[in-house]
């Protein structure tokens, strides 16, 4: 019999801080364990630049800007099965705590009245992505399959998730390990 | 309708009451009667004088949608918001009457005249649409009804002067069968179960097979039973007279035909468990019911009906008092029933215990829908055996049925249980009849498949809803205002329900714009899920009823509502990034978001 094909893996940092991809790599020596089963497309970890055909795409961090929305809607192209990871993918998060506050004003407080900025003007260079007005959790903007709360998950409960998600079964994170902060 | 300041009123209000903690609530509405609204000083003061944290009065306060913590217009406007309502031209009512008033929903006018808005189901489905002004319920609006409220109130005439037409409700009894069409003198099944002493009369009851009216159809001799046995000497019956389900309104006829059976009907039970005290919770839309049941208790006082020693009987000392509601649904839930009418927010208790042994200030009660207490009357004159002959096998004697929507004689209609959908449709006048709503928003939608079933305990069982909907009407509106009215009533104390609620009423509105996805019908049948299984009471588990029932049997009125797409935001993508583009000046290619993905390459 033919080993099992490896099954291929993209991960992305939307609107997030890397914490829950660093909280992937706390998986410690289950790395080996996981590098057996897959390989890496597009990801921090890896340089590739575009997502390709893939099983699973996991998305941290929550939908502030354009560039989040095209990148989102690739990994939801390309990905049979989509994850949220972390709180603000599943929720906004942190990021979300500007949503009260009108994006305007955060502009301009960031870029034109700020001491210290030695222009006075919002940059408005087409290579940078326009901020949305809200953050919003990526599950308004594309389809989600599986949601893993947490900020960030632990290790623990991603490595259980995900051998869950490997082995063909419904992921089912249990508290204790299931948390929402 | 005076308008004294809050201050004139607390004396009167505090004295009427007796500083008891538990009328809190009353004491509120009364309160409230001063200024329209509860200044925050008003519930300081009244705080101080009971004894009681301030948060606990606020947080009374603002739990009840007819009590308010801002102010209002002189005239609070209130528009019945159910399907049936809409149906009748609510909305158009309610356009009209903010273009006279110059006024806006939701908003109070500039002089603090008048304010607007909807509220839930008021009960006057047969003869809407309906409104409310300051509590009092005016029906069958149409142009010249709404231009006559409109003068009314741009004159400031106090309510006390309006035409006494103007709020003329009628009961539309269009089918009488064992309760509605017996002739009882008051005092006459009192009697009777009094002649059979206690044990007797639980006999009877037990022997009749009644069950509950409200709508889980709990077999009400085992309730006094168990209430009966339950340690503790003082005792309670409590009449739930809340009718909250959107489309009831039975109850509202029998307390306006025949109140006597209803409070004879408490008295029999209390002579049953034991009891002392009697309540009548009373939903705040029926208010206007008020004068004409306390006279009626009065005169039953009078007869020795009430009060000590009933019927020559000493040691028979029962009475009976009649609570106000405050516009909750959950309050006809009857843990949260009980926390309200001890004065506190309406938040369903976990059970158990239950009310009978755990239920009024801790005492054993007896909860009972206003329908069944009337029943009992007819047990006591006629037997148990000869009120269990009628109906089916699991459900004895009749039903009454609240009959609204497209139909050409909606009222109050009583039948033998066991009477087929069909037949209801049949007397009542209904054509071309697409759907029937049974059991309120959180009952079951039949389609015309389903007309042969039959209206009893085994089948299709109801508290009395019974909503028709003819070939013209879109289920899913249906659907859709139902699952509002729950996200609207939900009481906010267990998270799926007040998260799920909103949750599935935010993805119905997505559909009703236009905007959902095949993704959205798995995401709403994700939520069905939650809210049946990790509800606290019965409005969390029945919140989905409408959407479940209405996707699996008129499902292409969902599915006609989905865009051809695998999933799309809810909001305007590009309109999101209108404000960077002000501020960057941009406007080129990058600066722009298409609402749709390009399909996979
Ligand atoms: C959300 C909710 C609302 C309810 N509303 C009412 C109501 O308005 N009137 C009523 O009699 N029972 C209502 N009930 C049922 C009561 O909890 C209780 O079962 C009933 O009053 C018992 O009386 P019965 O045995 O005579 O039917 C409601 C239940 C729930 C879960
Ligand atoms: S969930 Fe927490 S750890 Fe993960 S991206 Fe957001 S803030 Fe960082
Ligand atoms: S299910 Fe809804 S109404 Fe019932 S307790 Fe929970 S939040 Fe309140």
């Amino acid at each position: 019999m033919n080993a099992p094909r490896k099954l291929r893996i993209a991960t992305v940092s939307l609107a997030g801080c890397f914490g829950c991809h660093m909280s992937l790599l706390d998986i410690d020596e289950q790395v080996f364990a996981l590098l057996e089963r897959v390989e890496f497309d597009r990801s921090p970890l890896t340089d590739i630049k575009h997502c390709g055909p893939c099983d699973i795409g996991l998305v941290e961090g929550g939908v502030c800007n354009s560039e989040n929305v095209h990148v989102l809607r690739e990994f939801r192209a390309e990905c049979k099965t989509l994850v949220a990871l972390g709180a603000c993918a599943v929720n906004g998060g942190l990021p979300a705590q500007r949503n009260h506050i009108d994006v305007g004003r955060c502009l301009s407080a960031v870029f034109q009245s700020r001491p210290g900025m030695d222009t006075a003007e919002v940059p408005d260079d087409p290579e940078l992505p326009l901020p949305l007005d809200k953050v919003h959790p990526i599950h308004e903007v594309v389809r989600v399959d599986y949601f893993l709360p947490g900020c960030p998950p632990s290790g623990e409960a991603i490595w259980q998730f995900l051998s869950d998600l490997l082995a063909g079964r419904t992921p089912r994170v249990a508290s204790p390990l299931l948390h929402f902060d | 309708m005076t308008r004294l300041a809050w201050a004139d009123t607390m004396d009167e209000t505090l004295q009427r009451y007796g500083r008891r903690p538990e009328y809190l609530l009353q004491m509120l509405i009364h309160l409230q009667g001063a200024e329209n609204w509860l200044p925050p000083a008003a519930l300081t003061a009244l705080a101080g004088a009971l004894g009681l944290p301030r948060a606990r009065v606020e947080g009374v306060a603002g739990f009840y949608s007819f009590l308010h913590t801002r102010p209002v217009g002189q005239y609070r406007v209130l528009f019945s918001d159910n399907i049936i309502d809409r149906m009748a031209g609510s909305q158009a009512m309610m356009a009209r009457l903010c273009r006279n008033l110059w006024l806006s929903p939701g908003q109070c006018s500039e002089d603090g005249l008048a304010s607007v808005d909807f509220t839930s189901c008021t009960g006057l489905g047969d003869q809407g649409p309906p409104l409310l002004v300051n509590g009092y319920a005016i029906g069958r609006l149409d142009d010249a009804r709404i231009d006559a409220v409109c003068e009314l109130i741009r004159q400031r005439r106090p309510l006390a002067e309006w035409p006494p037409g103007l709020f003329h409700v009628d009961d539309n009894i269009r089918r009488r069968d064992a309760l509605l069409a017996a002739q009882l003198r008051p005092g006459q099944a009192l009697q009777a179960a009094l002649a059979i002493g206690r044990a007797g009369w639980m006999a009877q009851m037990t022997a009749s097979r009644l069950r509950g009216r409200g709508g889980a159809g709990f077999t009400t001799a085992v309730k006094w039973q168990a209430c009966r046995d339950a340690p503790g000497a003082e005792k309670v019956v409590v009449c739930n007279a809340d009718e909250g389900e959107p489309g009831t309104f039975k109850d509202r006829v029998l307390l306006n035909t025949c109140a006597d059976l209803v409070f004879e009907g408490m008295t029999l039970a209390a002579w049953a468990v034991g009891a002392q005290r009697g309540f009548v919770y009373l939903r705040g839309e029926y208010r206007s019911l008020l004068p004409a049941l306390e006279a009626t208790l009065a005169r039953r006082r009078a007869e020795g009906w009430l009060g000590r020693a009933i019927g020559g009987v000493a040691g028979f000392d029962f009475d009976i008092e009649i609570h106000l509601g405050a516009g909750a649904y959950v309050c006809g839930e009857e843990t949260a029933l009980l926390e309200s009418l001890e004065g506190k927010r309406g938040t369903p208790r976990i059970r158990p215990p239950f009310p009978v042994t755990h239920g009024y200030l801790g005492r054993p009660t007896v909860v009972n829908n206003v329908e069944t207490l009337a029943k009992c009357c007819l047990i006591a004159v006629h037997g148990g055996a000869a009120f269990a002959a009628t109906g089916t096998a699991q459900s004895a004697g009749t039903k009454l049925l609240s009959v609204s929507g497209d139909c050409a004689r909606p009222g109050v209609y009583e039948f033998p249980f066991g009477v087929t959908i069909g037949q209801v449709l049949e007397a009542c006048g209904a054509q071309d009849t697409i759907a029937v709503q049974v059991g309120g928003a959180a009952g079951i939608t039949l389609a015309p498949y389903e007309f042969g079933r039959r209206v009893a305990f085994e089948d299709v069982p109801t508290a009395g809803a019974f909503m028709v909907f003819d070939s013209s009407r879109d289920m899913f509106d249906v659907a859709h205002n139902f699952v509002r009215f729950f996200a609207h009533e939900s009481c906010g104390f267990c998270t799926p329900c007040r998260v799920g609620t909103a949750m599935l009423a935010d993805t119905l509105d997505k559909l009703a714009e236009g905007k959902g996805s095949p993704a959205d019908l798995i995401e709403i049948e994700d939520l069905d899920r939650v809210l049946k299984q990790a509800s606290h009471c019965g409005l969390g588990s029945a919140a989905p009823n409408p959407v479940l029932d209405g996707l699996q049997k008129f499902r292409p009125a969902f599915e006609r509502r989905l865009m051809h797409a695998d999933f799309s935001p809810a909001f305007d993508l590009d309109g999101a990034l209108r404000r960077a583009r002000q501020m960057t000046g941009r406007d080129d290619a990058g600066a722009h978001l298409p609402q749709q993905a390009e399909p996979p390459r």
